[in-house]
C-alpha cells in the first residue's frame, strides 16, 4: 500500500473524470488534430485503470502544451523541449505514478531532440506522445523539423532545403522499446495505441499525426490512412528490429508521397526499463524515493556517522 | 610574512600524484597536532603540465594560503611531452622546478629529484644563481632511483615525503600510518621501504636550514576535508537524495562525491545529456516531493537558465550549486575567479526570485548548503550556492564536531493528505496550489505532490491563477508576481532571525573597512590582522548572502567606517556594484581591490593593496587593480 492513497485506488474509472471543470472546452482551432489526442488519451485511462491523482502529465510548449489545461490530472507544463527530462526524473522519484509526456514535433524533434534521443536510450517506463503536424502552429506556420523538403513558409520563402527528421527510425536507433504512429482521424486505433503504450514497461513513443487546418492545409487531415496491422500489403513482425526498420522507413517516405501509414511499428518486451536497470545495480532504492519523505518513521542517514571517518 | 609556519609546496606534472601526496602530507601534519590548509594549482589537462599544491601548517588555526612558501619538493614532470623537441616544448619536465622560483622565500629549502631532472639542464635554468641570491638550500636527491629500487617510479612522491620528513626533522610515524591505512600487500611494503630509504638518505645530508616546524596539539578530534566534501555533506544531512548533472570543472567534484554516496544513502544520481536536462531533472524529482539538487560551472550553469526560471515561476524548490572558474566562455577551466556573481543573480528572463549564498570557507559550505535546502523547500524557491575553484579544491582541518548535527529531511511546505482534504479547492475539484493569500499570512502557498488524493493541480511556466491554470488577467498577475517576490522579504527576515551568514572581523571601532564576499573572506581576515599589527585601524565584513541581500547589516557596518575597500576576484567589481545597487548609496565610500589573473589573493597582497590605496600609490607592478570611489 502506498503512502499516497490515490495510488492503486481500486475503483471504476470514468473517462469524464479526466475532463477538468476549469477549462472543459479546449481552445484549439476547429478541426485541429489535437482534439483527437485529448479524446484518445481520456478514453485510454479507464482501460489502464488509472485515476487522475495518480497520473502526472508533462508537456512542452506549443499548441500541444495546452493538453495539460484540458486533461484533469497532476500536470506540469514545462518549457520548450524539456518535458522529457522533467518527466523522467519524476518517474525515478516515484515509479508508482503513471508518467506521460507530450509535446509537438518542434518540441520533441527540434529543440528537445537531444532529450528525446537520451530518454529513449535509457528506456524509462513512460509514454511520450508527439503531436506531429509537420509545422510550427502556435507561432503561425513556420517550417518544422518534420516539414517535407521544399516546404515553403515565411521563414523558408524558397522552400526548405532540408530533408525532414525521420522520427520513427530515429527512435528505433535511439532505443525506444514501443514505437507507433497513429493519427487524430483514427480515434479507435489511437486509444488502443495509447493504452498499449501506457501498459508497456519501457519507453513508448507515439508519433501522433495531428492535422493543422489553419497553418498546414497541405497535409490534408491525414486521410485516407492505412493501419499496417490490418493491411495485407505490410506483413512484418513488430518485434523484429530489421523488419521494423524497413517498415518505418517506408512509413516515413510514403507520408510525403501522400500515403498515411499508421499502427505499431516496433515492440520490444524483454528489455528492462531504466528503473529496473538502476535497481539491479543498487543505484535506486527499491521503494519509491518520494514516499520516504512522507513516512514519519523513516530513518535518515547522517554524514557524521557514515562518512567522516575517512577524513580523520 | 608569518614566522613559525611551514608552507610546503609539492610540484610536478599532472599524473605524478601531486594531489594525493599533498592530501596525505596535510593529513599527517593534522594528526601530529598541527592546523593545516592547502592551496591547489593545476592545469586543464590529464597528463603533464605543471601542477602544485601548498600545505600550510601552523600551531593555530590556518585560514588562508600563505605568502609564498618555504619548502619546495620539485618532482619534475614525468609526463612532459616530447622532451626531445626543444624548439617547441623546451624543457617541460623542468617547469615544476623553475616556475616555482618566484615565491620561494629567502632561506627556503629546494629539494628536487635529480633522478628525473638532469643536472646539466638544471644548471641552464639558473638555479645556482637564484639560490645564491636568495639563500636557498638546494638539495638534489635521486628520488626516482630510490623509488625504482623498491617499487615503481611513481613512488617518487613517497620518497619525496621521506626526504622532507628527514630535512624538517618531523619523523615518519604519521606517514607510515597513512601508508598502512591506504595500501596493502606489496604496494604497502614497497612504499614503506621507499619512505624509510629516502628518510635515511636525506638524514645523512644534514642540511642546516632555519625552518622550524611548530609543534601543536588539538583539543578535540579533527577532520580534514574540502569545500566540495562539505557542500555534499550539507546536502545529504539536509535530506537531499537526488542529484543530476553533467561533468564540468570544477563542479564535477561535488557531483562525484554525491554520486559515490547517494546509493548507500538510498538516493539517486543521474548523469545526463546536458545541463538543461540536469536542472530539469532536479525539478522533476522535486515536483514529486524529493529533495533535489543539480549544479555546474559557468558555461553549464548558463544552460540552466531556463529551468531556473521555470523553478521560480512554478515555485518548485531546488538547490543548484555554481562552482565558478575564470571566464568568459571556456575561460581558464582550472583557475578560480568570482566573476559569475551577476550571471547567477540575474540569468533567466523576467524578474528573478532566487536565493544565493556564497560561503566563505569549508565550514560555511556545510552550514550554508544546509540553509539553502531549508530555505528552498520551506519557501518553494530555487536556492543557489555559489563558490569557486579555490574553496572546491582546498583542504582544511576543523573539529569533527562541526558535522555532529541532526539530519533534516523535512520536505518543507508540503501538505499531508489530511491537510489537503481540508485545504481550499476550486469547484472543479482542483487543489488551490497558488493561493493569493496563504492562510498563515505568509507568502508561501503550500503544495501537494502527485499521488496525493485530491491534490492535483497544474504547474506551469505561464502566469497562472490559484489552481495553476494559465491566466493573463492583470489583477491575478499582480497578486502572483508580488507574492512570489515578497517571499524574499520573508526569507530575509528568517535569515536575520535564524542564521546570519555574515562574518564580522577585527576591532569594532576601526576607521577603515575591508568588505569581502565568498571564498576571499578568510584571506582578507588574515590581512586585517596584519594591517592592525602594522598600525592601521581596520576591520572586515565578510558577506555570504548575495540574495536576498543583507541591506540592513551592510548599511550599518558601512556607516561605522570612513572608507571601505571591496576585495574580490573579478575585473568589473561585481559585488561592489551589487552593494551599491541594493543599498543605493555609499558610492563615495567604496573603492575596489581586484585580482583576476587566475590565482586567489594572498594575505600580503591585500595588505599591500590596502596600504597602496590609502597612500595613493600605483598598483601597476602587481597582480592587482585598484578601482577608486565613484561618488554617490
Amino acid at each position: 500500500m502506498s503512502t499516497f492513497s490515490a495510488i492503486g485506488d481500486d475503483r471504476e474509472i470514468d473517462r469524464d473524470e479526466f475532463t477538468p471543470g476549469i477549462e472543459p472546452q479546449a481552445t484549439w482551432c476547429p478541426g485541429c488534430g489535437d482534439f483527437g489526442v485529448l479524446k484518445a488519451l481520456k478514453q485510454a485511462m479507464p482501460e489502464v485503470g488509472r485515476n487522475p491523482d495518480e497520473v502526472a502529465l508533462f508537456t512542452g510548449i506549443g499548441c500541444s502544451g495546452k493538453l495539460n489545461s484540458y486533461f484533469n490530472s497532476y500536470g506540469f507544463h514545462t518549457i520548450h523541449g524539456r518535458s522529457l527530462p522533467v518527466a523522467r526524473a519524476a518517474k525515478l522519484a516515484n515509479p508508482e505514478i503513471e508518467v506521460i509526456a507530450a509535446g509537438g514535433d518542434g518540441d520533441g524533434y527540434g529543440i528537445g531532440g537531444n532529450h528525446t534521443i537520451h530518454t529513449a536510450r535509457e528506456n524509462h517506463d513512460m509514454t511520450y506522445i508527439v503531436f506531429n503536424n509537420e509545422i510550427f502552429g502556435l507561432t503561425k506556420g513556420q517550417t518544422s523539423p518534420t516539414s517535407p523538403k521544399g516546404h515553403k513558409s515565411k521563414t523558408q520563402p524558397h522552400g526548405s532545403a532540408k530533408s525532414p527528421i525521420r522520427p520513427l527510425s530515429q527512435q528505433l536507433n535511439a532505443g525506444a522499446t514501443y514505437i507507433a504512429r497513429t493519427a487524430a482521424v483514427n480515434p479507435n486505433q489511437a486509444k488502443e495505441i495509447i493504452a498499449e503504450a501506457i501498459e508497456h514497461d519501457g519507453f513508448a513513443h507515439i508519433d501522433f499525426l495531428t492535422q493543422c487546418p489553419t497553418w498546414n492545409k497541405d497535409a490534408k487531415h491525414y486521410v485516407p490512412y492505412t493501419d499496417v496491422q490490418q493491411s495485407d500489403e505490410f506483413d512484418f513482425d513488430v518485434s523484429n528490429r530489421k523488419e521494423a526498420a524497413e517498415m518505418m522507413r517506408k512509413t516515413e517516405e510514403r507520408l510525403y508521397e501522400g500515403e498515411v501509414l499508421t499502427g505499431r511499428m516496433y515492440v520490444e518486451e524483454d528489455r528492462p526499463s531504466y528503473g529496473q536497470e538502476k535497481r539491479s545495480i543498487g543505484e535506486m532504492p527499491e521503494d519509491p524515493l518520494a514516499e520516504r519523505y512522507f513516512d514519519e518513521d523513516a530513518e535518515w542517514e547522517r554524514t557524521y556517522d557514515n562518512l567522516l571517518d575517512h577524513h580523520k | 610574512m608569518t614566522d613559525n609556519e611551514l608552507i610546503w609546496r609539492i610540484a610536478g606534472g599532472s599524473g605524478d600524484g601531486i594531489d594525493s601526496t599533498s592530501q596525505n602530507f596535510a593529513k599527517a601534519l593534522m594528526r601530529s597536532g598541527l592546523h593545516v590548509f592547502t592551496h591547489r594549482h593545476y592545469p586543464s589537462r590529464i597528463r603533464g603540465g605543471h601542477t602544485y599544491v601548498e600545505v600550510r601548517a601552523k600551531d593555530e588555526d590556518v585560514q588562508s594560503r600563505g605568502d609564498g612558501y618555504n619548502f619546495l619538493l620539485a618532482l619534475g614532470d614525468s609526463f612532459a611531452r616530447n622532451p626531445q623537441d626543444e624548439a617547441y616544448y623546451g624543457k617541460e619536465e623542468l617547469k615544476p622546478l623553475y616556475e616555482n622560483f618566484d615565491d620561494l622565500r629567502e632561506g627556503g629549502v629546494l629539494l628536487y629529484d635529480e633522478g628525473l631532472l638532469d643536472e646539466e639542464d638544471v644548471d641552464e635554468i639558473g638555479l645556482e644563481a637564484a639560490a645564491e641570491e636568495n639563500g636557498w638550500h638546494v638539495v638534489p636527491m635521486d628520488l626516482r632511483g630510490i623509488a625504482k629500487e623498491h617499487g615503481r617510479e611513481i613512488m617518487r612522491n613517497t620518497a619525496g615525503i621521506g626526504a622532507t620528513a628527514a630535512i624538517l626533522d618531523i619523523g615518519t610515524e604519521e606517514f607510515e600510518e597513512l601508508i598502512k591505512q591506504n595500501m596493502a600487500g606489496d604496494m604497502q611494503e614497497a612504499n614503506l621501504d621507499v619512505l624509510q630509504d629516502a628518510y635515511d638518505a636525506a638524514s645523512e645530508l644534514d642540511i642546516d636550514h632555519g625552518i622550524e616546524v611548530p609543534e601543536g596539539s588539538h583539543d578535540e578530534e579533527q577532520v580534514i576535508l574540502s569545500g566540495s566534501n562539505a557542500i555534499s555533506y550539507g546536502a545529504l544531512d539536509e535530506g537531499c537524495r537526488f542529484i543530476s548533472g553533467y561533468p564540468m570543472t570544477p563542479w564535477t567534484d561535488v557531483f562525484t562525491i554525491m554520486s559515490q554516496h547517494l546509493p548507500e544513502f538510498g538516493g539517486i544520481s543521474e548523469q545526463v545529456e546536458d545541463e538543461i536536462a540536469a536542472a530539469a531533472l532536479a525539478l522533476g524529482a522535486s515536483h514529486m516531493g524529493v529533495k533535489s539538487m543539480s549544479g555546474s560551472s559557468g558555461g553549464g550553469f548558463a544552460l540552466m537558465s531556463e529551468p531556473l526560471g521555470l523553478a521560480e515561476m512554478t515555485e518548485t524548490p531546488v538547490v543548484l550549486v555554481e562552482a565558478m572558474r575564470a571566464g568568459p566562455s571556456t575561460g581558464m577551466p582550472t583557475k578560480p575567479e568570482q566573476a559569475d556573481l551577476e550571471h547567477v543573480l540575474y540569468t533567466s528572463q523576467g524578474d528573478s526570485a532566487r536565493v544565493v549564498f556564497a560561503p566563505a570557507n569549508i565550514r560555511e559550505c556545510y552550514t550554508q548548503t544546509r540553509s539553502a535546502f531549508r530555505i528552498a523547500y520551506e519557501y518553494q524557491i530555487p536556492a543557489i550556492v555559489i563558490y569557486d575553484q579555490k574553496i572546491q579544491g582546498e583542504l582544511r582541518n576543523m573539529p569533527a564536531s562541526h558535522f555532529d548535527e541532526e539530519p533534516n529531511a523535512d520536505p518543507g511546505s508540503v501538505l499531508t493528505e489530511g491537510e489537503i482534504e481540508e485545504a481550499a479547492h476550486h469547484a472543479s475539484g482542483k487543489f488551490k496550489r497558488f493561493l493569493y493569500e496563504p492562510e498563515d499570512g505568509s507568502n508561501v502557498s503550500p503544495r501537494s505532490v502527485p499521488g496525493q488524493k485530491d491534490g492535483r493541480y497544474l504547474a506551469t511556466g505561464n502566469e497562472h491563477n490559484e489552481e495553476g491554470h494559465i491566466s493573463e488577467d492583470p489583477d491575478n498577475r499582480i497578486a502572483q508576481i508580488e507574492r512570489r517576490l515578497n517571499k524574499l522579504d520573508d526569507i530575509r527576515a528568517d535569515l536575520d532571525e535564524n542564521a546570519s551568514h555574515q562574518t564580522y572581523y577585527g576591532p569594532e571601532a576601526a576607521d577603515y573597512g575591508v568588505l569581502v564576499w565568498g571564498s576571499q573572506q578568510d584571506t582578507a581576515f588574515e590581512a586585517v590582522d596584519r594591517l592592525n599589527e602594522n598600525g592601521h585601524s581596520v576591520k572586515a565584513l565578510g558577506v555570504s548572502d548575495m540574495a536576498p541581500y543583507p541591506v540592513e547589516e551592510v548599511s550599518e557596518w558601512l556607516d561605522s567606517v570612513d572608507q571601505a575597500l571591496v576585495v574580490e576576484m573579478n575585473a568589473t567589481a561585481q559585488f561592489r556594484g551589487l552593494t551599491q545597487k541594493e543599498i543605493g548609496k555609499y558610492g563615495d565610500k567604496l573603492s575596489s581591490l581586484l585580482k583576476y589573473n587566475g590565482n586567489p589573493f594572498e594575505p600580503a597582497e591585500i595588505v599591500d593593496g590596502f596600504e597602496s590605496s590609502i597612500n595613493g600609490e600605483d598598483l601597476a607592478a602587481t597582480n592587482m587593480t585598484y578601482l577608486p570611489t565613484a561618488g554617490d
